[in-house]
């Protein structure tokens, strides 16, 4: 895929808000929180916020990098691979307690549901989101 | 071509409608052509139409508002004869991304997907998806085989009913017409039971005549001409299997021009007859410039090495969609010629069976490459061709049995008869590259007619808001444009998420639409 910038930041909001809601609203429940399902929702979805916000300034760090490439493009390993230091990142923020206010995440929960969200956006976004998107990919990723 | 009038050969151009930029239908009917009605028709029938009526079709446009003007017997029928001439095999592999998809709109599932579910043993199935995977970091880009394409692409015509749209014959023009539209003349093939020539009324043209024609090198031209002799020196885009023919009866050198993919193909297969019929055939690889290595400033660094540019594309990929094609659309006159040339010259993909052939050949002395401008060729002792080439300061003889031209120059679209007299008589302009000016829409620019649109795609418009127009990824990228600006005229449904969704389906199950 070649991304332009706004193409790369309406992606990521856009997958993560649709994609990521109904899946965090469908596994919060059996995710291993330690926590009433109240207050599970309120984890998961801050943590899906966290992904997008933060998600924004990878964005720009990524449309850097791409200005290295020739082709301007950004292969499909390099979105799948981004998974990791982006998730360690948020584990370490949220860990920590460096966030800026208290997400009390298990680690499992946490990996459970970043890798699955990590790997099902990381699929619409491989294929399936052609589909409904056609032009899509002529717009360097842009929807507007 | 039962609608197409009767069955006597009438209908000759009359000496009014040659000079006439803006006919009527009394005119037509004085000079004894019939007229069809057809609310779009596509000239030129090759995968530049196949692509525009495949949109329109899954847009929701029934087969007879369409009609495809052409003299080719299946939308691939140049597409294949061009591969198969520059020496790609029905096994061999594109120069083509996985999910540029000439068959399908949507490019999902992608070739490497198809080719991985159709294949019957495991690393068959693994191969492809790994490859499309991590290319192009841990492994070459994937690229699907010729073979594929065209059975996707035979799949898909029958699918939109293609065959049904085509009127065969050749077009010699297209004119306005009085009342707005267009009128485009189709001359009929001798053993068509219709009017020699018949005018197509419609309110909507689409214009994919491919490329305007072959053109060699001026040296090579002059050769050919002042010989009379054109087996020796051929361009890679003719038929020229009797070089490889006749270099398997007597040992010769081979003398190779340019230094792109057809470049890399024709070495290929050199090389490959020279190592399967123990031949002593020699290679001269004249290059205009040897790129040693990766070059460029910082942000818009190409590799390189052993004289070729590597790129994985015609074009670097977000020619196509992303950062380089909203530059390539905001630049206009000067600034549009800069912009292509910052795209570099002639390119061929790294390819390591490739680069092992030709280090092997390097290294066992008979491949060579000579870095100049070929001043003249001249017809030597014993058949051979003595060429003349320019290197810095001094002037290097080389004698060669055959010249093979992979340059691929193109001649003018002033050469194209069709597109000629657009340029004559309708108001057709051109580009800051010289090519047909069209609008981001592919509209032709001044070529409106009333409520009439006259649209073009594929190599003609190349210099225009969109590089890498004569490649699978252009002609869809121009067919959905053109396909959106006919939505705004209510010529068909715009292809929104609903739509798209349900024709891809029926695409999935190949059901005929």
């Amino acid at each position: 895929m070649a991304y332009s910038l706004a193409g790369r930041i309406q992606t990521r909001i856009l997958l993560f808000a649709v994609i990521g809601g109904i899946w965090t609203t469908l596994v919060t429940p059996i995710l291993p929180t330690r926590l009433a399902l109240g207050a599970s929702y309120q984890v998961t979805f801050s943590m899906l916020a966290l992904i997008i916000a933060l998600g924004l300034l990878w964005e720009l760090a990524y449309h850097l990098l791409q200005q290295f490439r020739w082709d301007k493009d950004w292969p499909t390993i390099f979105s799948l691979a981004a998974g990791v230091p982006e998730g360690l990142l948020l584990w370490v923020l949220l860990d920590t307690d460096s966030w800026f206010w208290d997400v009390p995440v298990t680690s499992r929960s946490f990996w459970l549901l970043f890798g699955s969200l990590w790997l099902l956006v990381w699929a619409v976004l491989s294929g399936p989101i052609r589909v409904l998107l056609v032009r899509r990919r002529w717009t360097g990723g842009r929807l507007l | 071509m039962s609608d197409a009038g009767p069955a006597e050969r009438t209908g000759e151009l009359t000496q009014a409608l040659l000079d006439s930029s803006v006919w009527s239908e009394q005119m037509l009917a004085q000079a004894g052509i019939p007229i069809v009605d057809s609310p779009l028709v596509s000239i030129g029938g090759g995968l530049g139409s196949f692509a525009l009526i495949d949109h329109l079709r899954i847009c929701g446009v029934g087969i007879e508002s369409l009609r495809v003007l052409t003299p080719l017997s299946t939308p691939w029928e140049s597409f294949g004869y061009l591969t198969r001439v520059s020496q790609v095999a029905l096994g061999d592999r594109l120069r083509s991304d996985s999910s540029s998809c000439p068959d399908n709109i949507w490019g999902f599932p992608s070739y490497a997907v198809r080719e991985a579910v159709a294949a019957d043993t495991v690393r068959g199935f693994v191969t492809p998806l790994w490859q499309v995977l991590t290319e192009p970091v841990a492994a070459e880009r994937y690229t699907p085989r010729l073979g594929q394409v065209l059975e996707a692409l035979a799949r898909e015509h029958v699918r939109i009913r293609y065959q049904q749209m085509v009127a065969a014959g050749q077009v010699r023009m297209v004119r306005r017409r009085v009342d707005g539209g267009y009128f485009t003349i189709l001359t009929t093939p001798e053993w068509a039971k219709a009017a020699k020539r018949i005018a197509f009324r419609s309110g909507y043209v689409h214009l994919a005549v491919g490329y305007a024609g072959l053109k060699f090198l001026p040296d090579l031209q002059i050769y050919r001409e002042s010989t009379r002799n054109s087996s020796r020196v051929v361009n890679a885009y003719e038929p020229h299997e009797h070089v490889y023919d006749q270099l398997r009866r007597r040992p010769g050198t081979v003398m190779v021009r340019g230094s792109g993919i057809v470049a890399s193909r024709v070495l290929q297969r050199l090389i490959d007859e020279r190592n399967n019929h123990g031949l002593q055939t020699r290679v001269v690889h004249i290059l205009g410039e040897y790129i040693a290595a990766s070059h460029g400033p910082r942000f818009r660094r190409r590799h390189g090495g052993d004289g070729f540019a590597y790129q994985a594309f015609d074009e670097p990929k977000a020619v196509w969609g992303g950062q380089l094609r909203d530059r390539a659309r905001a630049a206009e006159g000067h600034e549009r010629v800069q912009f292509f040339d910052s795209l570099g010259g002639s390119s061929s993909p790294y390819r390591k069976h490739w680069q092992a052939k030709l280090a092997t050949a390097r290294t066992e002395g008979w491949y060579s490459t000579v870095v100049g401008q070929v001043d003249a060729l001249d017809p030597g002792a014993d058949d051979l061709i003595s060429a003349r080439v320019r290197t810095g300061d001094s002037v290097l003889m080389a004698e060669a049995s055959f010249v093979i031209d992979c340059t691929g120059l193109e001649s003018d679209i002033g050469e194209q008869r069709i597109l000629a007299d657009l340029l004559r008589h309708s108001g057709a302009g051109r580009n800051p590259l010289g090519r047909l000016d069209v609008a981001p829409s592919f509209e032709v620019r001044g070529t409106r007619n009333g409520k009439g649109r006259l649209y073009a795609s594929g190599a003609a418009t190349h210099g225009g808001y969109l590089p890498g127009v004569d490649t699978f990824l252009g002609l869809q990228i121009a067919a959905q444009e053109i396909a959106d600006d006919l939505a705004t005229e209510g010529f068909c449904r715009r292809l929104g998420p609903w739509g798209s969704g349900r024709q891809w389906l029926r695409w999935a199950t190949n059901t005929v639409i």
